[in-house]
C-alpha cells in the first residue's frame, strides 16, 4: 500500500472491528485513527486499553464497540496489562491450551496522559522486557476524558483548563514530551509517528509494527475538536497541517535507523497551523515566532537523525 | 493411596513447590522482603525448565497485578507475591480483579506497612485491603501454606467463584523458618487440580469485553452480584477442604478450635501467633485448670459468621488479638468485624479487644495469660471499652 496513493482506499480491508454507535464527539480524530487500526489488524487481534476517552466512548456496558478481544483494567496500565495477555498467551500456547496456528496481534492503546504522564513507568517496563506487542498512543495533546486539563504532551502556548491562558501566563509553558523518542532509548524493534490524516502511511505503520517481533511504539497524533476548541470538520485539515508544518513529521525508527515517511518540499508556517485552533487563540507575533523557531530546530535535529542513518 | 514424603524445607520454599506442582502458566512479581524467597525459587524452577511458565520480572507492583490482570484474563493460571508496600502500591488494581472475576492466587508475606518503615510482620498490609473483595486465607505454618496455596487454585478457579485469593503468611516469623512439610507428588496434584478452564478469555475466535464502563443504571447490579459471589464462595472453600482432607488426610476449617470444650474463655487469633497462643491455652489449663480455649480464624474473607456464631455459643469472654490498628476507631480490625457479627446474637460474649505484636513486637505465651486473664477481669467488671495495646513501652 503505497502511503500516498489516492487509490490505496480501493485496497483497504473492507472489515470493520470497531463498530459504528460508539459515543465519540464530532470529528473526533483519535476514533478515527482507531478505525484505521481496526481495518489494519482486521480480527486476530487483542486490546488493552487504558482509561480515558476511547474506552469511555467505545465500551458503555452493555453496548461494546469492540467486535474483537478487548480488556479495560486501570489509567496506567495498558502496557502492563498487555504484557501480561501477551505472556498468558505464550504461556498456554506453549502448552498446547490456546490456538497455536495463528499470529495474533497484541495491541495496548491510551491517550497521552495514560502515556507519557501516569503511564510511562508501565510502558518502559514493558519495552525493555521485549513484550511481543504494538503500544498506540492516541496523543490528542491533554487530558481530554476529565476535561481537557494538560499533560506533559500539551504544546508550550496551548491553553487548557488547568494551563489556562491570562495575564500572567500564556497557557502551558513546558514543551511537549517527545515519548516516541524516549521508546527509541528502548532499542526496540520499532518506532513510528502517524496520524489519522495520513491513512494509508498509518495503516502501513501498523502493518509492520505487527509483523514485526517484538515492542513497537506508534505515536499517533489525534486532534480532538472539543479539546483542541475547533470546529469538528477541521480535525483531519489540522492534522494534515500538522505535518505541512513540521510541528508533527511523520517518520519511523526500523532497529534503529530513521526515515522520513512523508515529505513535503516546501513547509508551511506554524501559525497556519495554530490559527484556527481555539487553544492558541491568544498567542501573540512574539509566541508564534518563538514556536516556529522551536518546531525549525526540532525538525532539524531529527533530520540529521535521518542523515546519519542513511550515511 | 496417598504416599507420605517429609522434607525439612524454608516455608517460603515450601509456597513455591506448591506453586510449581500447580503447574501455573504465568508468574508477575516484584520483590519486597519478607516475600522474595518465594519468587527468587520460582525464577530459579522456571529458569531450571522444572515449571513451564511465564515469569514476568515486572518493573513494579502496581504493573505486578496488572500483568497478573493480563495473564488472567488470556486464560492463565496466574500467581504472584508480595508484601507490606508493596501490596499498597498494587492497591488501585486490587480492586478491579475481583470485579473482572479473574482467580489470580497471591501469597502475601504479611508485613507492617510504613511508616515507620519495617520489614518486620504484623496484619496491616492485609487489614488495608479488606473491602478489595478478594478471598483471603491464613495459614499458620508451613504444611499450612504449602496446602492452602494448592487448595487457594482450585477454590479460586472453579466456576462458582472466579475471586482472587490471598494466602497470608506471617512474614518471617512464618516465612523464612524452616519447617517439615509433607509434600504431594505430581500425581497426586494433578488428580486433585486440573489445568485451568477459563469460563472466558481474551480470544479472538470468540470476542469479549472485559472492565466496560458501569454506568448507575447497571454499577449497583454488578456491585451485588460480586458481594453474593464472595458470600457464597465459603460454600466451595468448604468443599475444597473436605476434598482436600479425604484424598491426603489433613481438614482444614474456616474458623480452627483448639481445647474449645466447655470453654468460658476464649481467645481468637490469626495467623502464626496461633501456635504461641495454642502453648499458653495449654499452660491455663493444664498447670492452671482454667477453661479457657482458642479459636483460630483461617478465613478473614468472606467471613465466616455463621461458623463463628456458633462457635462462641456458651462462652462468657472472648478476648479477640489483632495485630493491625484502625486509628481512632473502636476496635482492632478483627475485633469490630465480631462485635458486630455477634451484636445481633442473644446469648453473646463479652468482647475484649487487644492489639498486640505490631511491627515484629514478640506476643509471648506469658501476653496470651494475661490477655485471658485482663479480659476475665474485664468482663466481670463490665468494662466498656474500645481497645487495649499490649505489650507497648509507656
Ligand atoms: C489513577 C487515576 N488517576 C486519574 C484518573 C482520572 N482520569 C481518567 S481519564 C484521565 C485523562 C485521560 O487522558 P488521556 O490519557 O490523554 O486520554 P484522553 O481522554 O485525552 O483520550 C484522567 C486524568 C484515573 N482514572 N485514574
Ligand atoms: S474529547 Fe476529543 S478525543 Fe475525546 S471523544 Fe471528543 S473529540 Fe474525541
Ligand atoms: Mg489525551
Amino acid at each position: 500500500m503505497d502511503a500516498l496513493n489516492v487509490y490505496a482506499a480501493k485496497l483497504a480491508p473492507q472489515q470493520e472491528s470497531l463498530a459504528p454507535g460508539h459515543r465519540a464527539c464530532q470529528g473526533c480524530a483519535e476514533l478515527l485513527a482507531v478505525r484505521l487500526v481496526a481495518k489494519t489488524l482486521g480480527r486476530d487481534y487483542i486490546i488493552a486499553n487504558a482509561t480515558g476517552c476511547l474506552e469511555i466512548v467505545t465500551s458503555s456496558f452493555p453496548h461494546s464497540a469492540w467486535q474483537v478481544p478487548w480488556i479495560h483494567v486501570a489509567f496506567e496500565n495498558a502496557a502492563a496489562v498487555a504484557s501480561g495477555v501477551e505472556a498468558g498467551i505464550k504461556s498456554l500456547k506453549k502448552k498446547g491450551r490456546y490456538p497455536v496456528d495463528r499470529k495474533i496481534t497484541i495491541v495496548a492503546q491510551a491517550g497521552d496522559g495514560g502515556t507519557v504522564d501516569i503511564g510511562l513507568q508501565a510502558l518502559s517496563g514493558a519495552l525493555e522486557r521485549g513484550h511481543d506487542f504494538i503500544y498506540i498512543c492516541y496523543d490528542n495533546e491533554a487530558y481530554m476524558n476529565t476535561g481537557i486539563q494538560r499533560s506533559s504532551s500539551t504544546p508550550y502556548g496551548a491553553a487548557t483548563t488547568t494551563s489556562p491562558a491570562g495575564k500572567e501566563s500564556i497557557g502551558q509553558v513546558t514543551m511537549k514530551k517527545n515519548v516516541a523518542e524516549i521508546a527509541v532509548a528502548h532499542d526496540i524493534p520499532y518506532v513510528a509517528t502517524a496520524s489519522p490524516s495520513y491513512p494509508f502511511d498509518l495503516m502501513e505503520k501498523v502493518r509492520k509494527a505487527a509483523d514485526m517481533e517484538g515492542p513497537a511504539y506508534i505515536h499517533v497524533l489525534a486532534p480532538c475538536p472539543t479539546g483542541w476548541r475547533m470546529a469538528p470538520n477541521l480535525a483531519v485539515s489540522i492534522g494534515r497541517l500538522a505535518v505541512e508544518t513540521k510541528v508533527f513529521p511523520l517518520y519511523e525508527v526500523v532497529n534503529g535507523e530513521y526515515r522520513m515517511t512523508v515529505q513535503y518540499k516546501h513547509h508551511r508556517p506554524v501559525k497556519d497551523y495554530l490559527k484556527p485552533q481555539g487553544r492558541f487563540r491568544h498567542l501573540q507575533e512574539k509566541e508564534i515566532e518563538f514556536i516556529q523557531q522551536y518546531v525549525d530546530a526540532s525538525y532539524e535535529k531529527l533530520l540529521k537523525k535521518i542523515a546519519m542513518s542513511e550515511g | 493411596m496417598h504416599k507420605v514424603r517429609n522434607l525439612g524445607i524454608e516455608v517460603s520454599l515450601g509456597i513455591s513447590e506448591a506453586v510449581k506442582l500447580a503447574d501455573v502458566d504465568a508468574i508477575a512479581a516484584y520483590p519486597i522482603t519478607p516475600q522474595t524467597h518465594i519468587v527468587e525459587h520460582l525464577s530459579e524452577l522456571v529458569a531450571d525448565g522444572e515449571l513451564n511458565a511465564e515469569f514476568i520480572p515486572v518493573e513494579s507492583e502496581h504493573s505486578a497485578m496488572s500483568v497478573c490482570a493480563g495473564t488472567a484474563a488470556a486464560g492463565a493460571r496466574t500467581y504472584t507475591a508480595t508484601s507490606s508496600q508493596g501490596l499498597a502500591l498494587m492497591n488501585e488494581i486490587l480492586f478491579i480483579i475481583p470485579a473482572l472475576r479473574l482467580p489470580i492466587v497471591m501469597t502475601l508475606a504479611n508485613r507492617a506497612l510504613s511508616g515507620p518503615i519495617s520489614i518486620w510482620n504484623d496484619h496491616s498490609d492485609l487489614m488495608s485491603v479488606r473491602d478489595t473483595g478478594w478471598i483471603a486465607i491464613f495459614a499458620e505454618n508451613g504444611q499450612e501454606a504449602f496446602d492452602l496455596t494448592l487448595q487457594s487454585f482450585k477454590i479460586a478457579e472453579d466456576h462458582r467463584v472466579l475471586l482472587p485469593i490471598s494466602v497470608n503468611i506471617d512474614g518471617f516469623t512464618l516465612s523464612h523458618v524452616i519447617e517439615p512439610h509433607e509434600f504431594l507428588s505430581q500425581e497426586e496434584v494433578n488428580e486433585f487440580l486440573p489445568p485451568y478452564q477459563p469460563l472466558v478469555q481474551l480470544n479472538p475466535d470468540k470476542p469479549v469485553s472485559m472492565g466496560m464502563v458501569g454506568i448507575p443504571e447497571i454499577f449497583f447490579e454488578a456491585k451485588k452480584a460480586q458481594d453474593v459471589a464472595l458470600i457464597e464462595s465459603k460454600a466451595v472453600i468448604k468443599e475444597v477442604f473436605k476434598d482436600f482432607g479425604d484424598r491426603f488426610g489433613r481438614y482444614y476449617n474456616v474458623i480452627e478450635s483448639y481445647r474449645t470444650e466447655d470453654a468460658e474463655t476464649l481467645l481468637l487469633t490469626m495467623g502464626s501467633i496461633s501456635e504461641t497462643a495454642m502453648e499458653a491455652i495449654d499452660v491455663m489449663r493444664d498447670e492452671q485448670g482454667r477453661r479457657v480455649g482458642l479459636l483460630r480464624l483461617r478465613l478473614w474473607r468472606p467471613f465466616p459468621v455463621d461458623e463463628l456464631r456458633e462457635m462462641v455459643k456458651g462462652v462468657k469472654t472472648l478476648a479477640v488479638i489483632d495485630r493491625a490498628v484502625s486509628f481512632g476507631g473502636t476496635g482492632g480490625p478483627v475485633a469490630g468485624e465480631i462485635r458486630s457479627a455477634l451484636y445481633s446474637t442473644a446469648d453473646r460474649p463479652y468482647v475484649a479487644s487487644f492489639i498486640a505484636g505490631l511491627g515484629g513486637r514478640d506476643v509471648t505465651v506469658k501476653d496470651f495469660m494475661d490477655m485471658a486473664a485482663l479480659a476475665e477481669k474485664m468482663e466481670a467488671e463490665g468494662e466498656i471499652h474500645e481497645y487495649k495495646m499490649i505489650g507497648v513501652r509507656e
